[in-house]
């Protein structure tokens, strides 16, 4: 019987012929990623250690990488005191994939793993945040797990425990119409699969649709996978995924792409005709309370974001620039723009884009997730409303319980932007 | 057995956000998660430290419980107070965060139970003594089940370090 990409993967991984779903497997690890929660992570490694007569030193410093982003420089001592503990045992266990506040080597760990090309198909990922299923987009196995299973990796090299996922084929075929994006499709599949329609199993992405997205894209596919309850999305590789790790990552060894057996079983297939896709919108609080945006549209908004894992790209930051410039941000609205990295950042400043932004009344902060979850700047008032194109939307994800937030694509954000209302981008230019 | 009651109950996909809300993620140490805990309920939050629930008492959910985050301050904040958390099912990556720091959770696809009502864990059943009425319970694959015997992934991964040397 055919096995699914990742059921494939895992056997590779594993040296076995076979693996089959439900399983339960010990994986080599080719890469375990931490952010600031590497404080936790730290603690945790040090009690593994303890009593044992053993000097706690990680596995293969080689393969961790540990990005500071959530608060991003330091909001609190508290903070900065976990950034230096973090830092001093970066130092002391010589960990090379360090990414430091800096305007260099910065930015957002969903970002920086693709972008300095850490990320290869056929690896088994982990890392101590939901959103790393973004790198299932370079056909890696990539899911998030806590700060003692961290620990674990850290002393051990494997991640324990892991069942072979059941897998959920969806098939996407045609061509987005305007005004739709990857964002649109992978709000409609949250909303069909629903939160928990994905759980413990993969979301394998198939289709013509597929085929001609680029790497910016799918990655926005897969970080969102989560968002159905998904152990990860995976898009299985080809050459759009060889031509974005040597020409934007600076991969230069061989690849190793495999496809999933064209017999392989699996869960449920879903087909989507991309063509029949309007701009989505996800409605408070939970991400699968998806509607089209002639359901919500002139919905008054006080906060735009435009950012994060999922949606600060630099094909994202176009969009919106080209939106807004030579345009306002509506009176009584406020618009954030914060890149996923400091490459993008960089790059969009110097293609115009950011003084555009600002010229139109944007403020663009430094890369991070801090808005995103309400922990560094952009915190709602009570009663308030944001637009954001982040990846979630939960009761007191922006810092308020008392406010709301609608997630979309960047093109509606930066529409809605100019009008101070959730805006089709369809209806306005 | 354990057996106590339900002090609170709530319904499917509560989220990490809310369980324990994004802000204090700075705050990591087990020790120091449960001042934090449900902190956007504020009641709730309060009667959690003015420790007006025994150990053992239980939170009653529905579906998809800890979905979202991977914080690990969701799982460690209610082991703080010694609570159980029964619900329909779990998402993934609070699943294992609960296996791994040792935080009471039951899968029961079935459970009706509701604030107040007394709750006791018996076998394989979760029998709720005030309605008369007893659902089965999910066990965990053989592989995750041997973590919590070993009391936590600490534990475990420490033996595991030993026994395969340097």
């Amino acid at each position: 019987m055919g096995m699914t990409y990742v059921q494939k993967l895992l056997a590779r991984a594993c040296g076995t012929a076979v693996v089959e779903t439900g399983d339960v497997l010990e994986l080599p690890v080719n890469l375990a990623m931490s952010h600031e929660n590497a404080a936790l992570v730290i603690n945790q490694f040090n009690e593994i250690f303890r009593d044992t007569g053993r000097e706690a030193r990680v596995w293969d410093p080689d393969k961790i990488a540990i990005i500071f982003d959530h608060r991003v420089p330091a909001e609190s001592s508290k903070t900065a005191t976990n950034q230096k503990k973090i830092r001093d045992f970066v130092a002391a266990q010589g960990i090379p994939r360090f990414h430091d506040v800096r305007g260099d080597v910065g930015g957002i760990c969903h970002q920086i793993l693709p972008e300095n090309g850490y990320v290869r198909p056929g690896h088994v990922l982990v890392g101590t945040d939901s959103h790393t299923t973004t790198h299932g987009a370079l056909g890696a196995f990539a899911f998030g797990i806590g700060a003692t299973e961290m620990a674990a990796v850290w002393a051990l090299g494997s991640i324990l425990n892991v069942e072979v996922p059941g897998t959920i084929k969806v098939v996407v075929n045609g061509n987005f119409p305007d005004g739709v994006y990857a964002k649109d499709l992978i709000l409609h599949l949250v909303g069909l699969l629903t939160a928990e329609g994905a759980n413990f199993k993969m979301i394998e992405f198939h289709g013509d649709t597929i085929r001609s997205l680029p790497t910016s894209g799918r990655l926005v596919l897969c970080n969102m996978s989560v968002e159905a309850g998904a152990t990860g999305g995976v898009v299985p590789p080809d050459w759009e995924t060889r031509r974005y790790l040597r020409d934007e990552a600076g991969v230069v060894d061989e690849l190793d792409l495999f496809a999933p057996d064209a017999d392989a079983v699996y869960d449920r297939v879903v087909e989507i005709d991309a063509t029949r896709l309007e701009p989505q919108i996800a409605c408070p609080h939970t991400v699968d309370n998806v509607k089209p945006i002639g359901e919500v549209k002139g919905r008054k908004i006080d906060q735009i974001v435009v950012g994060s894992c999922t949606n600060g790209r630099l094909d994202d930051i176009e969009i919106v620039a080209r939106t807004l410039k030579g345009k306002q941000v509506a009176e009584g609205t406020r618009m954030l723009v914060f890149p996923a990295s400091w490459r993008i950042y960089s790059d969009a400043l110097n293609a115009g884009y950011l003084s555009d932004l600002i010229a139109a009344g944007a403020v663009v902060c430094n890369p991070g997730c801090g808005p995103c979850l309400g922990i560094h700047q952009g915190a709602l008032g009570d009663n308030e409303t944001a637009l954001a194109t982040t990846n979630r939307n939960f009761k007191g994800r922006m810092g308020n319980p008392g406010a709301e937030v609608f997630l979309c694509s960047p093109v509606v954000a930066a529409t809605s932007a100019l009008t101070g209302v959730i805006s089709d981008p369809r209806e306005v230019n | 057995m354990a057996k106590g009651k339900v002090v609170l109950k709530l319904d499917n996909d509560i989220s990490t956000d809310i369980i324990y809300p994004g802000r204090f993620m700075a705050t990591v140490l087990p020790t120091e998660t449960p001042q934090f805990a449900f902190a956007d309920n504020t009641e709730f939050n309060k009667a959690l430290i003015e420790k007006q629930f025994p150990a053992g008492s239980f939170i009653v959910a529905g579906d998809n419980f800890g979905c979202g985050s991977s914080r690990e301050q969701a799982a460690s904040c209610i082991k703080g107070y010694g609570l159980i958390v029964v619900a329909r099912n779990f998402a993934r990556i609070f699943l294992q965060n609960s296996i791994n720091v040792g935080l009471q959770m039951i899968i029961c696809p079935d459970i009706e139970a509701g604030e107040g009502d007394e709750l006791e864990i018996r076998d394989k059943q979760v029998c709720n003594l005030t309605s008369g009425k007893s659902f089965a319970i999910e066990p965990l694959p053989k592989a995750r089940q041997a973590i919590i015997d070993e009391g936590g992934l600490i534990p475990y991964a420490r033996r595991l370090l030993l026994e395969r040397g340097a």
